[in-house]
């Protein structure tokens, strides 16, 4: 039997997986803009998993609208992305530290 | 005689106006034009100028002594009124200050005239001028006042102008040197004068002396707490800190130290500033003030010993230099002495009629000594004259009439002033009188001695200058162009412009004492002017000795301070013309003393080793460790080293990868979270 609590915690992992993610990777800004699709979907995963167990469809509402938010932003994000790489021929993101203090 | 009633026409105050204002428009003319104009209408301007004033000064005095005209006491401006305190310009024309406005201008009168001869060939003609002419309008402004905020007013400007004077020669480094002692003493003084000033005005609420005089009397009765123990009457406290104000101007011991030095300045300087006038502005001030010393009986004996210290102490100084300047200088300070002890005695009268005459006779020989040195081509050092009587006859006849005038010969001036101040103090029971009378008796020999020692070195003996001129080296002496006609360094005697008002300032040396004594002294002549208490009035107890001058001169023979004075004249002459072996050995018997006097009692020593050494090293104090180390170190660039030390820790922070960002936005996230959950 499938509990709230598997759900939970598989969307904990995805979260979880996702932060590490962000800050483990030292090479690519595209796996970054990957990692927050990940988190949200995550998010997605438990307001889902809350709607199907309490009976209510406000929660499976509210994904709509964060996937519509997460397409948006994943589009920015990629023409960004775009425009970094003409500035600096690369999308290192150890080379990405201008806003150093 | 100065009977004056109240229903007498009042003085045009446009004529009283006229006489200060006229010397300052010529200073002005000469000053700032003075280029324009050249150096002959320069010196015709402020000598006509000046002459007016002395003029019109002598037709006020005429006019007030014979009764015509009643005191003048107004005020003719007010320059701005602050919480009831109103500060004026204001005439106060009596008896005591037409005296001082006839001696200021009639001096200043003839140093003019001979400024011409002495100064003939400086380059600053215009500009000396133009600055004694301002002295002559501060100093008139100052004797005229009748407030004390027009008085400081004076008091200041005669302090500048002096300033200005004795660094005449501003490229010599000693002339600048002796003009910021003369500056800075003064401060010193006129600190405890602006406080005597505060004084009267926290008092009385009011800058007229009439207002202060009026309060004098219950002012004696309102006590001052210097300490938890220690209190003064209100009126000994104003006294006081006044008369600091007077040590500096007239040189009173321990302020005494600026006048031997600012013989730097040029010769006609010293007679009119730092001999006949500005220096007696103290002595004035005091007199004017008798109505407020009079109540203080602390103030006139701290008054009678500082006199009396200086009457004595400074005549010593006199005997040791070789500077015929400095003799003289000295001379003036232990006059001003002299004059003190009289004010300290409450014999005012006799303190102003010392003052006058000595404006006469100090100023001849000061000129004098001006005209020996324009002779020995700027050669100030008496061991380089000798014998100059031959040469310069009308400088030696005229200086002897004023050093006699000085050591007191029975029928000239300084007897008639001298022996009243002696006699005055030997009347007087007050505290320190005794010791006053004691120095100034010995005084009259030392005055005497050195006085003549000058005399005998300078005009008499073998001459020692043809060997001495050569050797002789003042750069900013050297002004003066030898275009005579005389190629050498023979003395010769100075033209009619020098010896003019020598001869000038002989006639009252010779006769004032004998022609005013009656009047001034006993006539009462100053009237309401100057005020002293029936128990202190030791000139009217002196009244009762004196006929007339005749009888008192030939009474001289009978009492000390005459054969004093004529025992120091024949010592001067018997070893320093007769015997000059008896001279060096006594100077050998007094050898332990000689480094005391020429180190003039270690005044200097104190005040550049103490004082202001002191000062410089709590300064060098507070400025390394008040302002290096706290101000600037902790609090100006500790603050800044502390936010740049900080910043240089958490900038770390800040390593500009999206990812760290991320890391801590979670770990803030997790904190709020945490916090919100726990908290509830």
């Amino acid at each position: 039997m499938i509990t709230l609590q598997h759900m939970m915690t598989l969307s904990g992992i995805l979260f979880a997986l996702s932060v590490a993610g962000i800050f483990l990777n030292r090479k690519n800004v595209i796996l970054l803009l990957m990692c927050i699709e990940l988190m949200l979907l995550a998010v997605n995963f438990s307001f889902v998993s809350f709607s199907r167990f309490l009976g209510d469809l406000d929660g499976q509402v509210f994904v709509f609208f964060v996937l519509t938010v997460a397409a948006a932003e994943s589009a920015i994000g990629l023409a960004i992305l775009v425009v970094l790489f003409r500035e600096r021929r690369s999308i290192n993101v150890e080379d990405l530290d201008t806003m150093k203090g | 005689m100065g009977d004056v009633s109240s229903t007498l026409v009042s003085m045009d105050p446009r004529t009283l106006l006229a006489i200060p204002l006229l010397p300052l428009a010529a200073a002005i003319v000469a000053g700032l034009f003075g280029r324009f104009i050249g150096r002959t209408a320069s010196h015709v301007i402020t000598i006509a100028a000046v002459g007016a004033s002395f003029v019109l000064s002598a037709r006020i005095a005429w006019q007030l002594v014979t009764g015509e005209v009643g005191i003048f006491n107004e005020s003719v401006y007010t320059w701005l009124l602050s919480d009831g305190i109103r500060m004026e310009v204001g005439f106060l024309v009596d008896h005591l200050s037409v005296l001082m406005m006839c001696v200021v201008t009639f001096v200043s009168f003839c140093v003019h005239v001979y400024t011409i001869g002495y100064m003939h060939d400086d380059p600053g003609y215009q500009r000396f001028f133009s600055y004694i002419s301002l002295f002559t309008f501060a100093m008139l402004m100052l004797v005229m006042s009748n407030n004390f905020m027009q008085l400081f007013f004076g008091w200041e400007a005669v302090g500048v102008v002096s300033y200005l004077l004795i660094g005449f020669w501003y490229t010599k480094p000693s002339a600048i040197f002796a003009n910021l002692k003369a500056f800075l003493v003064n401060r010193v003084g006129d600190f405890g004068f602006v406080l005597g000033i505060a004084a009267v005005v926290y008092y009385t609420g009011s800058l007229d002396y009439r207002d202060a005089f009026a309060a004098a009397p219950a002012l004696a009765e309102v006590g001052y707490a210097l300490t938890d123990t220690w209190t003064v009457s209100a009126i000994t406290l104003i006294c006081v800190l006044l008369f600091i104000g007077a040590m500096g101007k007239s040189a009173q011991v321990p302020l005494h130290v600026w006048l031997p030095d600012s013989m730097e300045g040029p010769t006609p300087i010293s007679a009119l500033i730092h001999a006949a006038t500005m220096v007696t502005a103290g002595i004035f001030m005091v007199a004017r003030f008798s109505p407020l010393f009079e109540h203080s009986e602390a103030a006139l004996s701290f008054v009678l010993v500082v006199g009396a210290t200086t009457a004595l102490f400074m005549g010593f100084l006199g005997i040791v230099n070789n500077d015929i300047k400095r003799v003289v200088a000295y001379s003036t300070l232990s006059q001003l002495g002299y004059m003190t002890v009289a004010l300290g005695a409450s014999a005012y009268g006799a303190a102003i009629f010392h003052l006058m005459t000595h404006a006469f006779f100090k100023a001849l020989l000061f000129l004098a000594a001006g005209s020996v040195i324009i002779g020995m081509h700027h050669e100030q050092d008496m061991r380089k004259m000798g014998g100059l009587a031959k040469v310069m006859p009308i400088t030696a006849a005229t200086c002897w009439i004023g050093a006699l005038a000085l050591i007191g010969t029975p029928f000239l001036s300084g007897f008639y002033s001298k022996d009243f101040i002696i006699e005055a103090v030997h009347k007087s029971d007050r505290w320190g009188a005794t010791y006053a009378y004691w120095c100034v008796l010995i005084g009259v020999f030392v005055t005497a001695f050195y006085t003549f020692r000058m005399v005998f070195m300078t005009f008499h003996g073998a001459p020692r200058w043809e060997q001495g001129h050569e050797t002789h080296d003042h750069p900013a002496h050297d002004d003066h162009d030898h275009g005579h006609g005389h190629g050498g360094g023979t003395p010769h005697e100075s033209p009619w412009v020098v010896t003019l008002p020598l001869v000038l300032l002989a006639i009252p040396s010779l006769a004032i004492g004998f022609l005013t004594v009656q009047p001034v002294l006993f006539g009462g002549y100053f009237g309401e002017a100057i005020q002293v208490l029936p128990a202190n009035d030791v000139l009217r107890e002196l009244a009762a000795h004196f006929h007339d001058p005749v009888s008192f001169a030939l009474e001289a023979f009978k009492h000390p301070p005459f054969w004093l004075a004529l025992a120091g004249v024949v010592a001067a002459w018997f070893l320093f013309l007769r015997s000059t072996a008896t001279a060096d050995r006594l100077a050998s018997l007094f050898a332990p003393l000689r480094p005391v006097l020429d180190n003039k009692y270690y005044f200097d020593w104190f005040n550049e080793k103490i004082l202001a050494a002191g000062s410089r090293g709590i300064g060098q104090v507070f400025w390394k460790a008040g302002d290096q180390a706290v101000i600037d170190g902790a609090l100006v660039n500790g603050s800044a080293h502390l936010v740049g030390s900080i910043s240089q820790i958490v900038r770390r922070v800040q390593t500009g990868y999206l990812y760290s960002y991320a890391f801590w936005m979670m770990i803030g996230l997790a904190a709020l979270l945490a916090w919100f959950l726990f908290s509830a």
